[in-house]
C-alpha cells in the first residue's frame, strides 16, 4: 500500500518543531508500524535527509519504550504498543499523523523522542519494598492468598510506556502510579511502607508536572496492558487512609 | 554418585587433533582460572566467600564501581553494591533501567528448592546445567548457581514479585525444557519482567539513597586502562552526544548479549556487543563465541523487511504437535485440508521417546532440515518457505477451546497480532530464531577478566551454560550473579583500593578519548551510499547461513571472506547523516555495526576451529550415522577464549581444560 505520513520533525528539545509530510510506497500489511518507519528511514538516508528519530527497543510489545501518538491516539488505533501495530490496522492510500507524546511531563528529546525519566523519579520517591540483599526469609515464610498475587501481578504488568499521561487532558500519570502503589499494596510484603510510600509518590508526580486526574478513563482505554481504571480508586483510598495515619 | 572429593578428575585434558582454522589463528599459552577453590564441590562456594577479603563499611563509599547494563545482572549488581555503601554509577543505552532485555524473558526461573519434594536438589539443578550445556561449562561455577538459586527466590518474593501461587498461597512451579522435576518459578508469561521490575525498584530505590547515580541514554564506547588496570569508560551521552570520561576503582560489564550479530534475533533492537568488544580490544579474552542458542518456537519471518523475530514460549511445545506436509506440493494447501496420512510428525517419528519435547537444539535442526528439503510452510522468503506447523487442533478437540485458550491466551493473541491468523483454527507456523549467546567475556571464577578490575557478568560472561543453556537458567545466572556473586568475588579486588588517583589528563584517558572521537568522526565523514542497517542485513545473512543452525569447514571459510570484504566496504562506503553533537541513531548505529563485523568474523574463526558439534554448535562434518550431534570430548573439551591479534594480525587461542571432578561426561541421547 502507498501512504501519506505526517510527522513532527524537531532537531531538539529548544528548537521549533513542525509536521513534515512524506510519502512511503509498497508497504506490505504484515509490517509493524516501526518496520513502515524503517522503510521511510531507508529512503531518507537515500536522499540524504536525516532519518526520523524513534525510541523502540525490544518490538515484541513489552520493554515500553516505543511511543507515538498515531493518528492523536498513543500507539494508534489498536490497544497495543506501536511495536506490535501492524500496518493491516491501515488502507492504502491513508494520511498517517505521527507526533511524540504529548505531557508536560514528558519534554521532547528530538523528533519523535521524549524524556520520561519522571517516571523513574516518581518509582524513586517510594515504588519499592525495601529489602537488602540476602537479608530475605524463605520465600514460603509469607503465604500470600493466590486471589491477591493474581491481582497484584496483573497491575505489575505496566510497562511504563506513558501511555496513559499521553492519553489523559490533564496529562495525569495516576494510572501509572496507580498501578504500582496497587501492585506493592496487595502483597503482605508490601505493607509496612504502604502510607510513607504513596504520600512520597504523589509528591513527587505533582513536581514533575503531571496533571491531576478527574477520572475521564482516557488512560485505561489507551493502556496496552488493559490496567484498569480502579487501581486510581485504590491510590486515592490508600492517599486518603495515609493522610488519615497522620502522613 | 561420584566421588566428592574434589580432588579426582574425572577427564583427561583435551588434546585437539584437528586444526581447521590453521592460518586463520595464532596459539598462545593455555590460561588456568587462578580463582578456582577446590576441595568438595559443595564446600567450595562457601568457603571462597570466607577466604575473599572484606572491606571495612567506611572504606566502601571511598570506592567508585562503574557497572554498564541494567538487566538482571547489572542491575541487581548496582542495587546490591549500593545497599552495601560503595559509589556506584550504572550505565545503560535505553531511556530507563526498567527497560533492559531482560524484561522480555517469557518463560521462568529455575530454583532448586525442591517445594514439590520430587526428588530436586542443588547436585540434580548442577547435574541438569551442566548435561544440557553439554559439558562446556565450568562445573564450580554451575555448582555455585545451583545453590545460590535459591536465595534467589526469596530474594524476589521479599521485593513483591507476584509469582504464580497455588490455592494455599504458596509458591507454585512448573517443568521446562525437559527436565523431569518442577522447579521452575514463574509469572504468568512474563517471568523477565517481574523479575527485571523487581531489581529496577531495587535499583532506583539506591539511587534515592545516593549509593547509585544512573547514566541512562549513554553508550559505554571505551574501556580505560591504566597500568593494566581497568579504571573506566568513555561513554557517549546520546541524548547530546557529548563523550564523557566516567574514571573508577572497577568497571562491572553487565552489557549482555550479542545475538543481533544476526541482525533479526529475538534480541532487543539495541542490544549490541559494543561495550564487551571494546573491552576484547584492550586485552580481554572472547570465550566460546560461536556457541549460539537458537530457539525452535518463534514466529517465521514473513517478509524482507522484517527488522525482528519474536519469541513464542517453549511451553506450547507441551500440548501443540509439530509437523510439515509429507509432499513438497502440499506446502501450500489449507494445513486443515491435508489428511493425516499426508502429514509427517517428523519430531514424534524420529524421536518417539520425547518427541515434540526434545531439547531446543534438536528441534531447531530438525526443522531446518524439513525446510531445506523444500516442506516448509508459510510464505516464500528467499527460496525456501521457513516455517513448520505447530498444530493445536488435537488438544482443542480433547479438552476444549476454553482449556487452551486458558493456558495459552497471551501468547495466542500475539500471535495473531503478528500474523493475522487465528491460531485456534488454522495451526501455528513457527521457525527457529537467534535467542542467546553462551559465549562471551572470559571470566574466572571471581567473575573477573584477564584483565585486572574489569568484572563481567550475566549474558556477557561465558561460564555457566557451556555450549548450551537450558530454559529458566538465563534468569537464574543474571540474579546470581548481580544479586550474590559479584558482590561477593569483587570485595576481593577491592580490598586493594582506593587505587591510585587518575585524573582526565593521564595520557592513557586522553587516548582512549581521542580515539573514540576519531572513530565517531570517521563514521560521519566516509560519506558513501550505503546505510547502517544494510550493512547489518548483510552481514546477519552471512551468519545465519554460514554460522548458523549448522555450520561447514567450507561454508566458515566462504564467510571468512565475505566478512572481510564487508568490513572493507563499510569503511569506505557507509552513509551516516546528521551531527555528532546531538541524539544521532544512525550514528549510534554505526559504532555498534562495526563491532558486530569483527566479532561476526571472530565467531567464523572460532566455529571453524571446533571440529565437533556441541550444544548449539553442529559442525556438519561431526554428525553420527543417523544425523546427530557427534561431540569430541577427547579433542575439544576446552573453553577457547581469544585473544584481539591487533587490526591487522590474527587472534590467539588460549584454552583452558574443562577437568570434572563431581560428574561424568556422558554423550547425550534423545531417542
Amino acid at each position: 500500500m502507498n501512504l501519506t505520513l505526517k510527522i513532527w520533525r524537531q532537531a531538539g528539545a529548544t528548537a521549533k518543531g513542525a509536521m513534515h509530510t512524506y510519502e512511503v510506497d509498497e508497504i506490505s500489511e504484515d509490517m509493524s508500524f516501526l518496520e513502515m518507519l524503517d522503510v521511510l528511514n531507508e529512503q531518507l538516508n537515500e536522499q540524504g535527509e536525516e532519518p526520523v528519530a524513534f525510541d523502540h527497543d525490544c518490538r515484541e510489545g513489552i520493554c515500553g519504550s516505543c511511543d507515538l501518538m498515531i493518528n492523536g491516539r498513543p500507539h494508534g488505533p489498536e490497544v497495543t504498543t506501536t511495536c506490535q501495530l501492524h500496518m493491516r490496522s491501515f488502507k492504502d492510500g491513508d494520511t498517517i499523523h505521527v507526533e511524540p507524546w504529548r505531557a508536560e511531563g514528558f519534554p521532547v528529546v528530538k523528533d519523535l523522542i521524549v524524556d520520561r525519566s519522571a517516571f523513574d523519579r516518581i518509582i524513586q520517591a517510594g515504588g519499592y519494598i525495601s529489602v537488602n540483599t540476602g537479608a530475605a526469609p524463605d520465600a514460603h515464610a509469607t503465604p500470600v492468598p493466590r486471589e491477591d498475587a493474581m491481582k497484584a501481578f496483573n497491575v505489575a504488568t505496566c510497562i511504563g510506556c506513558g501511555a496513559c499521561v499521553a492519553a489523559c487532558p490533564n496529562g495525569s500519570a495516576s494510572l501509572f502510579m496507580g498501578a504500582k502503589i496497587t501492585h506493592l499494596g496487595r502483597l503482605p510484603q508490601g505493607q509496612p511502607e504502604r502510607d510513607s510510600r504513596v504520600v512520597s509518590m504523589v509528591a513527587q508526580h505533582d513536581a514533575e508536572g503531571f496533571g491531576g486526574c478527574t477520572n475521564i478513563g482516557e488512560c485505561t482505554s489507551a493502556c496496552p496492558k488493559e490496567i484498569p481504571l480502579d487501581v486510581i480508586s485504590q491510590l486515592n483510598k490508600d492517599l486518603r487512609t495515609a493522610i488519615r495515619h497522620g502522613h | 554418585m561420584t566421588d566428592q572429593s574434589g580432588t579426582v578428575a574425572l577427564n583427561k585434558p583435551a588434546e585437539q587433533q584437528s586444526d581447521d582454522a590453521h592460518g586463520y589463528y595464532t596459539r598462545g599459552e593455555n590460561i588456568v582460572d587462578g580463582a578456582a577453590p577446590t576441595g568438595p564441590i559443595k564446600d567450595r562456594w562457601t568457603n571462597h566467600i570466607f577466604d575473599t577479603r572484606l572491606v571495612n563499611p567506611a572504606n566502601r563509599r571511598k570506592l567508585d564501581v562503574i557497572i554498564v547494563g541494567t538487566g538482571l545482572a547489572g542491575g541487581a549488581a548496582a542495587a546490591t553494591l549500593g545497599e552495601a555503601g560503595y559509589n556506584v554509577k550504572s550505565f545503560c543505552y535505553q531511556d530507563s533501567p526498567r527497560r533492559a532485555h531482560s524484561i522480555a524473558a517469557q518463560g521462568g526461573i529455575n530454583g532448586a528448592k525442591n517445594y514439590k519434594e520430587d526428588g530436586d536438589s542443588v547436585f540434580r539443578l548442577f547435574y541438569d546445567t551442566v548435561k544440557g550445556g553439554d559439558y562446556r561449562s565450568r562445573e564450580s561455577n554451575v555448582y555455585r548457581l545451583a545453590e545460590v538459586s535459591a536465595s534467589i527466590i526469596d530474594q524476589c518474593v521479599a521485593q513483591g514479585v507476584p509469582f504464580a501461587r497455588e490455592y494455599g498461597g504458596l509458591l507454585d512451579n512448573r517443568s521446562f525444557g525437559g527436565v523431569q522435576v518442577s522447579r521452575t518459578f514463574y509469572a504468568r508469561g512474563q517471568t523477565g519482567q517481574q523479575l527485571l521490575i523487581g531489581a529496577y525498584q531495587a535499583l532506583e530505590r539506591q539511587v534515592a539513597a545516593g549509593t547509585v547515580t544512573t547514566y541512562t541514554r549513554h553508550d559505554m564506547l571505551e574501556l580505560v586502562m591504566v597500568d593494566g588496570k581497568a579504571r573506566g569508560i568513555i561513554a557517549r551521552d546520546l541524548s547530546t552526544g557529548e563523550i564523557e570520561t566516567h574514571l573508577a576503582d572497577a568497571v562491572v560489564l553487565a552489557s549482555g548479549g550479542y545475538g543481533n550479530v544476526f541482525f533479526l534475533s529475538t534480541n532487543a533492537m539495541g542490544c549490541n556487543v559494543t561495550a564487551t568488544w571494546r573491552a576484547h580490544r584492550k586485552g580481554a579474552y572472547m570465550a566460546n563465541p560461536c556457541y549460539t542458542q537458537i530457539h525452535p518456537t518463534c514466529i517465521p519471518v514473513a517478509g524482507e523487511h522484517q527488522s525482528k523475530l519474536t519469541l513464542m514460549s517453549e511451553s506450547l511445545r507441551n500440548d501443540g504437535r509439530i509437523w510439515v506436509p509429507k509432499n513438497a506440493d502440499d506446502c501450500t494447501k489449507d494445513p486443515r485440508e491435508i489428511p493425516e496420512e499426508d502429514r509427517d510428525y517428523y519430531l514424534e517419528r524420529i524421536y518417539p521417546a520425547f518427541g515434540n519435547l526434545v531439547p531446543r537444539d534438536i528441534a531447531s535442526r530438525q526443522a531446518k532440515n524439513v525446510c531445506d528439503e523444500g516442506r516448509g510452510v508459510g510464505p516464500k522468503v528467499g527460496d525456501f518457505r521457513r516455517g513448520v506447523y505447530l498444530d493445536f487442533s488435537e488438544v482443542i478437540e480433547r479438552t476444549g477451546e476454553d482449556k487452551v485458550r486458558e493456558k495459552y491466551d497471551n501468547l495466542f493473541d500475539m500471535y495473531e497480532r503478528i500474523t493475522g491468523e487465528n491460531p485456534y483454527e488454522v495451526p501455528m507456523r513457527i521457525y527457529p530464531a537467534v535467542h542467546y549467546v553462551m559465549g562471551g567475556l572470559w571470566v574466572d571464577y571471581d567473575l573477573q577478566s584477564n584483565v585486572p578490575g574489569l568484572f563481567v557478568t550475566g549474558e556477557a560472561n561465558f561460564s555457566d551454560h557451556g555450549a548450551n543453556r537450558l530454559g529458566a537458567s538465563a534468569l537464574m545466572q543474571g540474579l546470581s550473579d548481580g544479586y550474590f556473586v559479584l558482590p561477593n568475588t569483587i570485595r576481593g579486588y577491592l580490598a586493594d583500593g582506593p587505587f591510585e588517583t587518575i585524573d582526565e589528563s593521564h595520557p592513557a584517558v586522553v587516548e582512549a578519548r581521542t580515539s573514540v572521537e576519531q572513530r565517531i568522526e570517521t563514521f560521519l565523514s566516509i560519506n558513501g551510499t550505503r546505510s547502517v542497517d544494510s550493512f547489518h542485513r548483510e552481514l546477519g545473512h552471512i551468519m545465519w547461513e554460514f554460522c548458523g543452525m549448522e555450520r561447514s569447514e567450507e561454508g566458515l571459510r566462504k564467510a571468512i571472506d565475505m566478512i572481510r570484504e564487508l568490513k572493507r566496504e563499510f569503511w569506505s562506503n557507509l552513509r551516516v547523516l546528521g551531527s555528532a553533537d546531538t541524539l544521532n541513531q544512525a550514528l549510534e548505529k554505526a559504532g555498534r555495526v562495526a563491532d558486530f563485523i569483527e566479532l561476526g568474523e571472530l565467531m567464523c574463526i572460532d566455529a571453524l576451529n571446533r571440529r565437533e558439534s556441541c550444544g548449539g554448535h553442529f559442525r556438519a562434518e561431526s554428525q553420527t550415522e543417523e544425523g546427530e550431534a557427534l561431540r569430541h570430548d577427547d579433542e575439544f573439551a576446552y573453553v577457547a577464549a581469544w585473544e584481539f591479534g591487533g587490526d591487522e594480525g590474527q587472534p590467539v587461542l588460549h584454552k583452558e581444560d574443562l577437568i570434572y571432578t563431581a560428574i561424568e561426561m556422558k554423550q547425550r541421547s534423545y531417542k
